[in-house]
């Protein structure tokens, strides 16, 4: 029995053996490199290879190294990414980025070396025998790159405890140190919780040798957590170097020396490599992915609050091997070309050069997406929020627990010099920019604090049968008290709190109260249902979650981070169960004799908004208060909202923004769980309650407030007479529907915008204009549906897709083109949350582009199009196609993931989808490719009426008459009986599973239900 | 040019002569029944006697090999004799008289492993992978075929997909006579995509073959195509077009597929055993070409042959139709 620090079995350092799968043995070399004593003082920065006074025993390594090549290739190398594994891998982790940085210098990209170690004990490194702490491993880690030369400037790349390695490396190489780059690891183990519990149990006495070194199971258990499973050739690549248990002791080693607590002898290491870690400010990469059993999230926050400035991309489907689970090597050189392009003195590089495109990332964003919201939310069954309500206050007890002063605000995508300097990058803790003369979202509520009126009307309030009627004076009072009691509770600018309340007084005060001391709003949408929300919010990691009874039982059944707050007073012994900490009336109690803390700045972070994921997983849409307040006067200036005006809103983001706008706003009685049990009476009373100018309704509200017209009573209708325009976003709203809501509100102009969470308006069309355009389209033309012209101040350029589908056009107004629909708004979103890869795809070839403006895909052709307001241009590719006609109106013709590539040309769903609707007998339909892309047919999917009793061949006459009116050759005519929907529209079909269902039928697959 | 053409009696191996005769070339054609064709030269034989086939190919400029044996069942040997052997010897004749043009056709089944095919290229044919001794014997020939590219003679092959048109009394007849008698099932749902090829596209590709194995640019030589009218049916859509043509009923009776391999593997074990004239009613190859899907990526097959199909599957059906006289509608 050998215990670690007992010496072990030594074995010299070999090459890896020839056909490892993936692996170019081209790349692998030996190097040795003289030991120093840990108790010699180290000596910094390149060039002090030798210089080293005090000789130990020389080490041999076995690295992974492109250098070689690169010479061969004669390409001077930009710098050098240094990459260390964790364990019980080795740098066969590093194998693709080495093979594709090698690649990229070739093509005639920056040329980086690759270095990919082998830590001693580990991989085909020497086996010295002795044990190896993590001071002892970062000053290996120093010998060999003094050995090997290493000069500036340097990038480290770490996974796992080589994470921990490579930053403890960066920590003491700060003259040749350019970057840092991680994969899933952690610096810092928070006092007073326990190490992730795979790891405990690795460490219990008897197991530890058991599982890492006598047997195979530690390293099994890693290389079984890989998503999607590692090919059985990868895995043979990875357990190459340990065949046997002498190989094996570093696997043991490793894991003895995680410091389970403060007396582990590594862990002053630890602690001074995490100190070291929050003073790094050059470019940061993290590369997380989600679904860790050990390194889990909170280690990401707790890399980012020491890195606030780090790129961070969060994959919610990769995990532990996340190096294995995505395409590491491209994010990873990307990165490297946007953040260090200008080290190519040579200046022939272009950033994207080599052909990035928009891939699956790209499919990120939401057609009429509607933005995040919490109507949906369960019913506050319980919520009774009087204001008043004498409870005793908690002044003390929770405001010690991490303060963060620096907590991360997003970082835009825009170069790291273009940061303006007021912005949080550069003043964490400091108010970010100046208002000048623009407007924070809480100034009209402010300017309003001493008016009588009413600001807002609950027609149905859950606490009592008469309307909950609210003046502004009453309004701007709670949102004061709760701003100021938040901030007695410790809740400071830049922490994040989950709104989990349902639309009315309570949410309204709690948004802006959250304003204005510059708490991150994080709305996350019920229509994501209870798992994509957990997935959500969990990602959005909250300090603090307020919300009504409902929302915080699901906060504690699926364990979300973050303090509670309720909204409405809880039996104590709920409180407890739910893990509540105040109610809402507390924190107003606390706040109501303090003074709320100084503003947030325009620039820094307001609101993390979750996209629908009707379209794609989950995004959280990041908003400055300034892009808000743009927001803000964007409705107003282009719906007349405003002072003395009144809305009608089953829609949060516009309910929630009017109050700044000065607006009176009725909440109508409704289940806000499902918008579709909304009637005509509860609209008609709701307008009249505050005299509504505006009414907004979501398409499937207006359905069923059509569907109820006729009970209205004459009273009723007069009430609808007051409103003068009506809107329905958040899905394609049918133009019958549109017509008869028409037929309602006899003085109304019906509008349908499109926008999605990322801008909420892009552009806007009434009703006549839907009429007039419907005349347009020929025969010849994509067709698609004209959503009208750009509106507030939203500028709309179409980047045109090539053969290949990909949309690579610089973006232009050119009419009859067809690309991916581009906009820039002052109301544009600043960015996303932890995806930074999906903010590079979604700005990539623009002029907001993370890469070089002179990228190949869009040049500055942007810099033709006059910026839409003060401040740099930003610009975010939409995911949807289109295109814009002579008359400047745009047409949606479906988005870019469903866009089909066949053998004769790219074909845009939307327009052949219209043609089919129009066959007798067919409801609705969908037309997806079926085959490889570049190669695939068009299959034309229908659901007819009445429904299919099962899914199959159309029939003959069906089949021939699709056919005829599609316009375009169709390999085949399938039904359903029920087309495959979003779970929260039921209007947005998804195309990507039905394309893979009809691939599978026309393959010979059972015709099971798509 | 002077080009023979090995195997003209059948529809498309006259087609193939039709289609070389009106593009101005001179046409001999090699088979052991006279091809009945006017303004072709007849010489009769079987590509199985090395001296009938080097009488066939001496003073031409060209050959299109075209001259199999088709089946769905039958003795192992005589597959082997005329596919591999006859290929062989055609190599050797080429050789002999210095022929320097060889236009070998294939068939996709040469790759065909016995999954789907949801539009692939033209992968290498594989024999020892191909399923029946159809596929099995044409994947060899292939492989004999294209590996004899070398200077002083061009190969390329072109593997034709399920070639129809009037006049078929292979394909298109028996589908339409086993429609009439009751027994065309459809496999599963028939929702199975299959590209097929009309046959004036079929000989008109093998034309532009032809043509472009003179090409300055090499970019056929030793190269195969797969060949099709580039739009992929629903198999029932398509054997339901094909038999409502010929004035049969469109197949509705649906049978497993599982099941009729199983029952196609017995009842071609049994044929082998003890041959009969006719064909067996289903054999495992059929079974598999009737129930998982065959189409085909056409762009380089169009990109290099610089050939595209010019008669529409509809417009094919039209052509079956009137040739059957069919009333339209």
């Amino acid at each position: 029995m050998t215990s670690p620090g007992a010496p072990g079995p030594t074995a010299p350092a070999s090459l890896p053996p020839r056909g490892l799968a993936g692996l170019d043995a081209g790349f692998s070399r030996l190097v040795r490199a003289p030991e120093t004593p840990l108790t010699a003082v180290p000596e910094h920065g390149a060039g002090r290879a030798g210089a080293g006074s005090s000789a130990g025993p020389v080490r041999t390594w076995h690295v992974l190294d492109n250098g070689g090549r690169l010479d061969e290739l004669g390409r001077e190398p930009v710098g050098t990414v240094l990459c260390v594994h964790g364990n019980p891998t080795w740098s066969y982790l590093w194998r693709r980025l080495v093979a594709v940085a090698t690649e990229a210098a070739a093509a005639g990209r920056p040329a980086w070396r690759v270095v990919a170690v082998d830590q001693l004990e580990m991989g085909f490194s020497e086996r010295t025998g002795a044990h190896r702490p993590l001071a002892r491993r970062v000053r290996d880690l120093g010998d060999l790159t003094d050995a090997l030369g290493l000069a500036g400037p340097v990038v480290t790349l770490g996974h796992d405890w080589g994470g921990v390695v490579s930053l403890g490396w960066a920590v003491d190489h700060p003259d040749v140190l350019a970057g840092v780059a991680v994969l899933n690891t952690a610096v810092h183990q928070p006092a007073g919780t326990p190490v992730p519990a795979p790891l405990r149990l690795a460490l219990r006495r008897g197991v530890l040798a058991s599982s890492t070194r006598r047997t195979t199971a530690f390293l099994d258990t890693t290389l079984a957590l890989a998503h999607p499973p590692l090919d059985p050739a990868v895995k043979a690549g990875y357990r190459a170097p340990y065949r046997s248990a002498g190989r094996r002791g570093g696997i043991e080693g490793f894991v003895a020396d995680i410091p389970a607590d403060a007396a582990h002898p590594s862990a002053a290491e630890l602690d001074r490599v995490a100190a070291g870690v929050r003073a790094l400010d050059v470019p940061a990469l993290v590369l997380w992915g989600a679904k860790d059993p050990v390194f889990r999230d909170r280690y990401l926050d707790d890399l980012q609050a020491r890195l606030p400035h780090a790129d961070v991309h969060r994959f919610e489907t990769a995990g532990h091997l996340v190096a294995e689970d995505v395409d590491h090597a491209t994010a990873v050189l990307d990165w490297l070309d946007d953040r260090f392009g200008e080290h190519d003195a040579g200046g022939a590089y272009r950033a994207g050069a080599g052909g990035a495109t928009l891939g699956a990332d790209a499919d990120t964003h939401g057609r009429h997406a509607a933005p995040g919201h919490v109507e949906d939310a369960p019913a506050d069954v319980a919520a009774h929020a009087a204001p008043g309500v004498d409870r005793p206050a908690h002044p003390d007890g929770v405001a010690d627990d991490d303060p963060r002063p620096g907590r991360p605000a997003h970082v835009g995508p825009g170069h790291v010099e273009d940061v303006p300097a007021g912005h949080p990058a550069h003043a964490a803790g400091g108010t970010a920019g100046e208002w000048g003369d623009r407007h924070p979202l809480w100034y009209r509520l402010e300017s309003l604090a001493g008016s009588a009126e009413t600001a807002l009307v609950e027609l149905a309030p859950s606490a009592g049968p008469a309307p909950r009627v609210v003046s502004w004076r009453l309004l701007a009072r709670r949102v004061r008290e709760i701003a100021a009691g938040l901030d007695a509770l410790g809740v400071r600018r830049g922490d994040r709190v989950s709104l989990v309340v349902p639309p009315g007084a309570d949410l309204t005060a709690v948004l802006y109260a959250c304003l204005r001391i510059g708490a991150v709003v994080v709305v996350a949408d019920a229509g994501l249902g209870v798992r994509g929300l957990t997935r959500a919010v969990r990602g959005a990691r909250p300090d603090v979650v307020i919300g009504a009874a409902p929302g915080l039982s699901a906060a504690r059944a699926l364990g979300w981070p973050g303090r509670r707050i309720s909204v409405a007073p809880l039996a104590p012994a709920l409180a407890r169960a739910l893990g509540v900490e105040h109610t809402l009336a507390d924190v107003a109690e606390l706040g109501a004799r303090r003074e709320p803390p100084a503003p947030p700045g325009p620039d820094d972070t307001a609101a993390v908004l979750f996209t629908s994921g009707s379209t794609g997983p989950a995004k959280g849409v990041v908003y400055t208060h300034a892009q808000l307040a743009a927001a803000c006067r964007a409705l107003a200036t282009r719906y007349d909202l405003g002072p003395g005006t009144g809305l009608v809103a089953g829609f949060a983001p516009f309910a929630l923004l009017a109050p700044g706008l000065g607006a009176r706003t009725a909440i109508p009685a409704m289940d806000v769980t499902s918008p579709r049990t909304l009637t005509a009476a509860a609209v008609a009373d709701a307008a009249a309650a505050v005299d509504a100018t505006v009414l907004f309704l979501s398409p499937a509200a207006l359905a069923n407030v059509v569907a109820t017209a006729d009970g209205l009573t004459a009273e009723q209708h007069a009430g609808l007479g007051s409103v003068r325009t009506f809107l329905s976003a958040g899905a394609p709203v049918p133009v019958e529907l549109l017509a008869r809501a028409a037929e309602l509100l006899p003085h109304a102009t019906p509008h349908t915008p499109y926008g999605m969470t990322e801008c909420l308006v892009v552009t806007d069309i009434t009703l006549d204009e839907i009429r007039d355009a419907a005349g347009a389209p020929g025969p010849d033309v994509p067709g698609g549906v004209c959503v009208g012209r750009p509106a507030a101040g939203a500028v709309v350029r179409i980047s045109a897709l090539d053969d290949d589908g990909a949309a690579t056009g610089t973006p232009s107004t050119e009419p009859d083109v067809t690309g991916e629909i581009v906009v820039s708004a002052p109301h544009l979103k600043q960015g996303y949350d932890r995806l930074h890869l999906t903010d590079r795809a979604s700005t990539l070839g623009t002029a907001t582009s993370s890469g070089s403006d002179t990228g190949p895909r869009a040049g500055t052709g942007t810099g033709t199009a006059p910026g839409p307001g003060p401040g740099p241009e930003r610009w975010h590719r939409t995911g949807d196609v289109g295109h814009l006609d002579a008359e400047g109106r745009l047409w949606v013709e479906g988005r870019l993931a469903h866009v089909v590539v066949t053998a004769d040309g790219v074909v845009t769903p939307v327009g052949v989808e219209q043609r089919v609707d129009g066959v007798p007998g067919v409801a609705r339909s969908a037309l997806v490719g079926v085959g490889p892309r570049g190669a695939a047919v068009l299959v034309a999917v229908v659901e007819t009426g009445p429904a299919a009793r099962r899914p199959g061949l159309a029939a003959p006459d069906l089949a021939a008459a699709v056919r005829a009116a599609a316009g375009r050759p169709l390999a085949a005519v399938l039904v359903v009986p029920r087309m495959p929907t979003d779970v929260r529209h039921n209007s947005k079909i998804d195309r990507t599973r039905l394309a893979a269902w009809a691939e599978g039928v026309l393959a010979g697959r059972r015709a099971r239900r798509p | 040019m002077k080009v023979l053409v090995t195997g003209a009696s059948g529809l498309l191996g006259r087609a193939v002569a039709d289609a070389l005769h009106a593009a101005g070339h001179d046409v001999r054609t090699f088979q052991r029944r006279p091809s009945g064709l006017a303004h072709a030269q007849d010489v009769l034989g079987s590509v199985t006697v090395p001296a009938e086939v080097d009488r066939a190919v001496a003073g031409v400029d060209a050959v299109v090999h075209l001259a199999a044996k088709v089946s769905l069942a039958g003795d192992p040997a005589q597959f082997h004799e005329v596919n591999v052997r006859g290929t062989g010897n055609v190599l050797a004749a080429l050789a002999r008289h210095g022929v320097e043009r060889l236009v070998h056709v294939s068939s996709p089944s040469v790759a065909h492993t016995g999954a789907s095919i949801v539009g692939d290229g033209a992968l290498p044919a594989d024999p020892a992978r191909a399923r029946g001794d159809y596929a099995r014997t044409k994947a060899e020939a292939e492989v004999l075929a294209l590996a004899a590219d070398r200077p002083g003679l061009r190969v390329v092959a072109v593997r034709p997909h399920l070639v129809w048109g009037p006049g078929d009394t292979q394909l298109v007849a028996r589908l339409a006579e086993r429609a009439r008698a009751g027994r065309l099932p459809l496999l599963d749902a028939g929702t199975v995509l299959v590209d097929t090829t009309y046959v004036d596209n079929a000989a008109s590709a093998m034309v532009a073959a032809l043509g472009r194995l003179d090409a300055p640019d090499g970019a056929v030589r030793g190269q195969a195509y797969v060949v099709t009218n580039g739009e992929p049916r629903p198999i029932a859509e398509m054997l339901g077009g094909i038999c409502t043509a010929m004035g049969a009923p469109a197949p509705s009776r649906h049978v497993p597929a599982a099941l009729a391999r199983a029952a196609g593997s017995l009842v071609e074990a049994v044929w082998r055993v003890r041959p009969g004239t006719d064909e067996p009613p289903m054999t495992r190859f059929l079974a598999e070409q009737l129930s998982t899907a065959h189409w085909f990526d056409q762009r380089r097959t169009r990109a290099d042959l610089q050939w595209a199909p010019a008669v529409t599957l509809d417009e094919g059906l039209r052509r079956l139709r009137a040739a059957s006289g069919t009333p339209a509608g």
